[in-house]
């Protein structure tokens, strides 16, 4: 049920090690799926009878998208790993390279040889430099020794190579076609969409981008089998997954909990709200996401479907736990001060929008608001979400929607008394 | 399955705004609407330009198969599908482009009345079609710093609305790449990086490009608006390209030049060269008066009495020995102006008459005539080409743009020359060779070619391999041209100013027979090929008739005791200066035609008319590819200066020669076009004319060179924002570390230089690029003008 899948070592005292990975089935799966080998086409039914989903945000069918690769078409393909992890309030796969990192390792070989890809890149975010880096770099060397990497993998005749770059740190290089340009030297802007991934990657040859924990969640579908996988959490929402809970919380932390677990349940496992005080907002999916407020989601279960009806989303799995101290106003201050500095400022809606909205936010915090402004604000929501070249508009504008829809009253209370209604914070 | 069986498969059929259009497939919206005069509000898109769909202006509705796109479409990128509704109007479509309009203005300082772009700005443009009246935004507007990008282009970044135009043109069309964003987010700046400016050959289009005024044109700046003034059609004045410009002008006088689009030509693009140098017409030395030498002082004249004189002149030294008159004529005089004066010449009695100023060598008798031997347009579809002593960037900037896209494309774009030049993208092969061995290299290209497609030995060509075997490189370069579907082999600058130009035009014109392949001669000039038409060579009149005058090089190796010299400065246009000075000094009588007037010129000069610019006269060009391109003139020329073609006009009148009796230039043009008609195609030239020896070259230590980018005319030369870029200025010889240890010359040293006449004093480079015991020191630039022969003989101290 809990830590059964990507942090499955995690019992052990050096967790990270090859030793340690073994124990609990490591590379069982790759050894029957190249023992043969495998078809192709066999392995990716797996993935999508399991619902694995995409684990880096949009929740988007894994199997399915693997099914867009040209996989027996000849030429150079290649398998992205998205470890890029900006979004804030989001930390799962600097855990997972830190202590599972055989998962990773084990999953992109996997992954790439039901995709025909014979080399994956893992691209990490600048500040995983020091340890995540090493634990991957140091794991990808246990796997070589072992035989898992290179050429003619133990003797099945498929080649798979495995590289960890390292980024400079930009929160729009985890958008894929971004990540993309990034590996290959560029700025990191990224691309329009068609054409996608699979037909123009990197190189001008496919690719296929996935996040860290859905990559490392394949090895033990394919040990434990598809059926599995799906009964540990809903249909349609296979799996457990990685939450990593802070905020106002007793004790932070990131938890593998199976997917559908009421949130009410996973807060218990964070210690519930600190002090004891009333919760008020929860982030559930990562900052790009719509707070929802504490009363809907104690109602609500911790899987993609559930958080979409409520008009909010699972996202990256970040969850930002907020108490009655909170004044709303300063949150979304706060959020739309991260996109602003984080906006590529390629296309114009985005760059001109992000840094309109933080200012005019700004101006509201600071007492010298008008109504007009609120409405401003929401129109300049709107006009950026659906209007950029990715979905880095959505990313900042739904988080403003998402407060605005909720705790319009807050912006109103500054607007007209010049201070927050919170009184903790006024 | 097309909706219309009637339909051919590549085409489909979509509807905008309720009309259906038919299309092919691939295609995108923009480019169906664009074609049927729908119109889309957009910024980043250009049709020469890849479409980083980043403004988001053209937002538009789709619908594919009865299903609406979830969110509006940028028309600049999506593809069309058969069956596919666009709707430009919708109310989502139209919100969604005054939403960006929004965003756009919101940094834009919004300071039209004081903005260059005022007037033809496509925000201001848009945003009166898709702004609002009173901006929401009340914050304080971000300010960027701006950069010196050199002389032509002025910034005015705080303007810029992030296009990217200008840099996908330098990357993807100039590919210098000399601007990029810079930071992120709001805080993009568009910039060079390294602060060292813009330096590519056609830097000017992203003014042209830029949809605001964050670049403008430096030297045109605050001089007009757009709106006041006139736009005259016409061509550029300085290479063989004959790119299409406009002048814009107020009451007659030319603020800028812009270009106009042919897509046979030069697309949407112009050359530096062509959009800056009408500087040069307001150059403060130009003549206002004729003028004429009377004792040791210069005395003013008026027309008739300066025509009567120098028509006395010349009758009197025609009457004893016509061969004694020799015209030089610049190769970017206009059709017109070429034929009359060899007209005048031959009703003289003199066929001397040459427009070939820099051809050192006329062995060849009746040499090639220049032409690319191709259209202009179909260059950029060889699958081969080899450029011999032409560095095609800066001699025909937009040929060169052309053999840029072949080669991005994979043809093998290959050169050889003294040195190896400062390309745009990368050649297959670059051979670099003293320019004594020229011949022998391309000798041993023709050899391996020869042997390449079974032609055994080619008579005569062990004269010039000496029984040497070609080196693997030779057979690549032949190899790769044999095998193209499409080949160009093409002499340029640096054959015609070399010594033994008749054989490397000889050689050059065997490879491209043995290869099959298209056979190019490109010399200076907007007008070479016209001058030929004209009969304004030695050997050849206007109707083809052969004659036997003498070239330019052989009237300065035989001086005679008149000249006539159109519009031209023998010191920097003749392929040897200081030899073509001293003949005029020598001469008894020199009648000068010249926009302007220099100290030289009152030297040698007896009489000096002044003739209008460039812009003032009308005419013909005939390019390179053989198009006749006729524009008229702007303005009257300044001061008492006429157009040279009148002046010729009335001159032959006073000589009393027959059918003088032109009115307007296109009569001469139409004359000339009968004559032109009636010949067929001549063919010349050709391995069958090589010189009966070859030329055995200098054995020593030799300049060589080309014409500087910036120097190739007297209009140019006085261009002065061009005179401020890197390409002009004071020359630098350059030598290699080979050459210039021997000589214990280190870079930036001060050197003495003499080719036997008075030395000059010039700073040195040294340079790996080029072949030893050569020294690269081309013409046109500061410093080069008391020096000999461009291609010859040259000492070198230090000082
Ligand atoms: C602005 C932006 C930032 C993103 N950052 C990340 C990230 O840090 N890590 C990640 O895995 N996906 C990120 N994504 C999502 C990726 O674009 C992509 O959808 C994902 O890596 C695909 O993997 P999955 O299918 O396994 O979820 C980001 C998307 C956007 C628009
Ligand atoms: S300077 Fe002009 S062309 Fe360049 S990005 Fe800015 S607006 Fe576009
Ligand atoms: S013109 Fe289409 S996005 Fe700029």
């Amino acid at each position: 049920m809990v830590n059964d899948v990507c942090y499955a070592t995690l019992k052990y005292d050096q967790p990270w090690t090859l030793d340690n990975y073994y124990r609990e089935g490591g590379y069982e799966a790759l050894k029957r799926v190249l023992d043969g080998p495998m078809d192709r086409g066999e392995i990716i039914d797996e993935i999508k009878k399991a619902t694995l989903r995409g684990r880096g945000g949009a929740g988007f069918s894994t199997g399915m998208k693997w099914g867009f690769m040209p996989r027996d078409a000849p030429g150079q393909k290649y398998l992205i790993c998205n470890s890029d992890e900006s979004e804030p309030g989001t930390c799962k796969d600097r855990h997972l390279l830190r202590f599972n990192p055989h998962a990773l390792v084990e999953g992109m070989i996997i992954s790439g040889y039901a995709m025909g890809a014979t080399v994956g890149y893992n691209y990490l975010r600048g500040e995983f430099m020091k340890e995540p880096f090493e634990r991957i770099e140091e794991a990808v060397r246990e796997a070589r020794e072992a035989g898992f990497l290179g050429e003619n993998i133990l003797g099945s005749g498929v080649d798979f190579e495995m590289h960890n770059l390292i980024g400079a740190g930009a929160y729009i290089c985890g958008e894929e076609t971004g990540l993309l340009e990034s590996i290959e030297g560029k700025r990191g802007l990224p691309r329009n969409k068609p054409p996608f991934p699979a037909q123009y990657g990197i190189y001008g040859r496919p690719a296929t981008v996935n996040n860290t924990e859905t990559i490392a969640s394949v090895p033990t579908v394919m040990r434990r089998g598809a059926d599995w996988f799906l009964e540990q959490g809903r249909p349609n929402n296979g799996g457990t997954k990685l939450f990593c809970v802070s905020g106002h919380v007793n004790s932070p932390g990131v938890f593998e909990i199976p997917l559908g677990m009421p949130f009410k349940e996973l807060l218990g496992m964070a210690g519930g709200v600190r002090d004891g005080r009333k919760l008020k907002a929860v982030i559930p999916g990562g900052t790009s996401m719509p707070a929802l407020p504490g009363e809907e989601m104690m109602e609500l279960d911790m899987d993609f479907d559930s958080l979409a009806k409520a008009k909010s989303g699972l996202g990256s799995g970040g969850l930002v736990v907020m108490d009655d101290t909170t004044d709303m106003v300063e949150v979304c201050l706060r959020i739309s001060r991260f996109y602003y500095a984080e906006s590529c400022g390629q296309c114009t809606p985005c760059r001109e929008g992000t840094g309109w909205m933080h200012r005019v936010i700004k101006r509201i915090y600071q007492g010298k608001g008008s109504y007009d402004d609120i409405e401003l604000l929401e129109a300049a929501a709107g006009q950026i979400a659906g209007h950029t070249i990715c979905a880095f508009g959505e990313a900042s504008a739904w988080p403003v929607q998402g407060i605005l829809r909720h705790w319009r009253h807050e912006f109103e209370h500054y607007v007209e008394h010049g201070r927050s209604m919170v009184e903790a914070a006024a | 399955m097309s909706a219309n069986p009637e339909q051919p498969d590549d085409q489909v059929t979509i509807t905008i705004d309720g009309a259906e259009y038919q299309a092919s497939k691939g295609a995108t919206i923009i480019e169906v609407a664009d074609a049927n005069g729908v119109d889309i509000p957009r910024f980043c898109y250009h049709p020469k330009l890849t479409a980083p769909a980043n403004c988001r202006m053209c937002l538009v509705d789709i619908e594919m198969n009865g299903k609406a796109a979830p969110k509006p479409m940028p028309a600049c990128i999506t593809a069309i599908g058969d069956g596919m509704v666009v709707r430009t109007e919708s109310e989502r479509a139209v919100s969604a482009q005054r939403n960006v309009m929004e965003f756009l203005l919101i940094n834009h300082p919004l300071d039209c009345p004081i903005c260059d772009q005022g007037g033809e700005c496509e925000l201001q443009d848009l945003a009166l079609g898709y702004g609002r009246g009173i901006s929401r935004f009340t914050e304080r507007k971000r300010v960027v710093d701006d950069e010196d990008l050199g002389p032509l282009v002025e910034t005015e970044m705080t303007r810029c609305i992030h296009c990217t135009r200008c840099v996908r043109f330098l990357d993807e069309i100039a590919g210098t790449s000399e601007l990029g964003a810079l930071h992120r987010g709001e805080h993009t700046e568009i910039g060079t990086f390294v602060g060292r400016g813009i330096h590519s050959e056609l830097s000017g289009n992203v003014i042209d490009l830029c949809p605001v005024g964050a670049l403008t044109n430096k030297p045109y700046r605050y001089t007009a608006r757009a709106w006041e003034m006139l736009s005259h059609p016409t061509v550029g004045p300085h290479d063989a390209i004959g790119s299409n410009i406009s002048l814009h002008q107020v009451r007659g006088t030319v603020k800028r030049v812009v270009p106009r689009n042919n897509e046979a030509v030069n697309e949407t693009w112009i050359a530096d060269r062509d959009r800056y140098s009408y500087q040069g017409i307001y150059a403060e030395d130009r003549l206002q008066e004729p003028i004429a030498r009377d004792g040791d002082k210069w005395q003013a004249m008026d027309w008739q009495e300066a025509l009567e004189s120098v028509a006395g002149r010349l009758k009197e030294v025609a009457a004893q020995d016509p061969s004694q008159i020799a015209a030089w004529v610049s190769p970017s005089a206009t059709l017109e102006e070429q034929y009359l004066l060899n007209r005048l010449m031959r009703g003289l009695g003199s066929d001397n008459v040459d427009v070939r100023l820099r051809q050192a060598d006329t062995r060849d008798g009746d040499s090639p005539s220049p032409g690319l031997g191709m259209p202009i347009a179909a260059t950029e579809d060889v699958d081969a080409a080899l450029l011999v002593g032409s560095h095609t960037r800066h001699d025909q900037p937009l040929l060169n743009h052309r053999l840029r896209k072949a080669g991005l494309n994979g043809a093998h774009i290959m050169a050889l020359d003294t040195r190896r030049h400062d390309w745009n993208y990368e050649l297959s092969e670059e051979l670099v060779a003293h320019p004594d061995q020229l011949a022998r290299e391309l000798a041993l290209i023709a050899a391996a070619m020869a042997a390449y497609v079974g032609r055994g030995v080619v008579e005569g060509l062990h004269a010039y391999t000496g029984g040497a075997e070609p080196g693997d490189n030779h057979k690549r370069v032949a190899q790769r041209l044999v095998d193209a579907g499409s080949a160009l082999v093409m002499s340029g600058d640096a054959v015609e100013l070399h010594q033994g130009g008749a054989d490397l035009r000889a050689l050059t014109a065997l490879i491209a027979e043995l290869a099959g392949a298209h056979h190019g001669q490109l010399g200076t000039g907007a007008n070479a090929f016209g001058g030929w038409i004209a009969g304004a060579v030695p050997y050849r009149g206007a109707d083809g008739s052969p004659a036997r005058g003498m070239s330019v090089a052989e009237t300065i190796a035989d001086p005679r005791r008149c000249y006539v010299v159109v519009n031209l400065e023998p010191e920097h246009d003749c392929f040897d200066g200081a030899a073509a000075r001293r003949a005029l000094e020598a001469a008894e009588t020199v009648v000068v035609f010249s926009p302007y007037v220099t100290e030289a010129m009152r030297e040698y000069a007896d009489v000096i008319l002044p003739i209008g610019a460039f812009g003032e006269t009308a005419g013909t060009f005939v390019n390179a590819e053989g198009r006749w391109q006729t524009f008229a003139g702007v303005g009257r020329p300044i001061g008492e200066a006429r157009p040279a073609w009148r002046v010729f006009r009335v001159l032959g009148n006073l000589l009393s020669l027959d059918r003088f009796e032109y009115n307007a230039p296109d009569e001469i043009h139409a004359e000339l076009q009968g004559l032109w008609e009636r010949q067929g195609n001549p063919s010349n030239g050709g391995w069958q004319g090589r010189p009966a020896e070859p030329w055995l070259g200098h054995g020593s230590l030799v300049r060589a060179g080309n014409t500087a980018i910036y120097g190739t005319d007297p209009l140019v030369r006085r261009g002065e924002a061009l005179q401020r870029t890197p390409h002009a200025g004071a020359a630098r010889p350059t030598l290699s570390p080979a050459t210039a240890q021997q000589l214990g010359v280190n870079d930036g040293d001060w050197i003495s230089l003499d080719q036997g006449g008075p030395s000059v004093r010039l700073q040195a480079s040294v340079d790996d690029a080029l072949a030893d015991s050569t020294v690269w020191l081309p013409a046109g630039l500061e410093g080069t003008a008391g020096l000999g022969p461009v291609h010859g003989p040259i000492n070198i101290q230090r000082t």
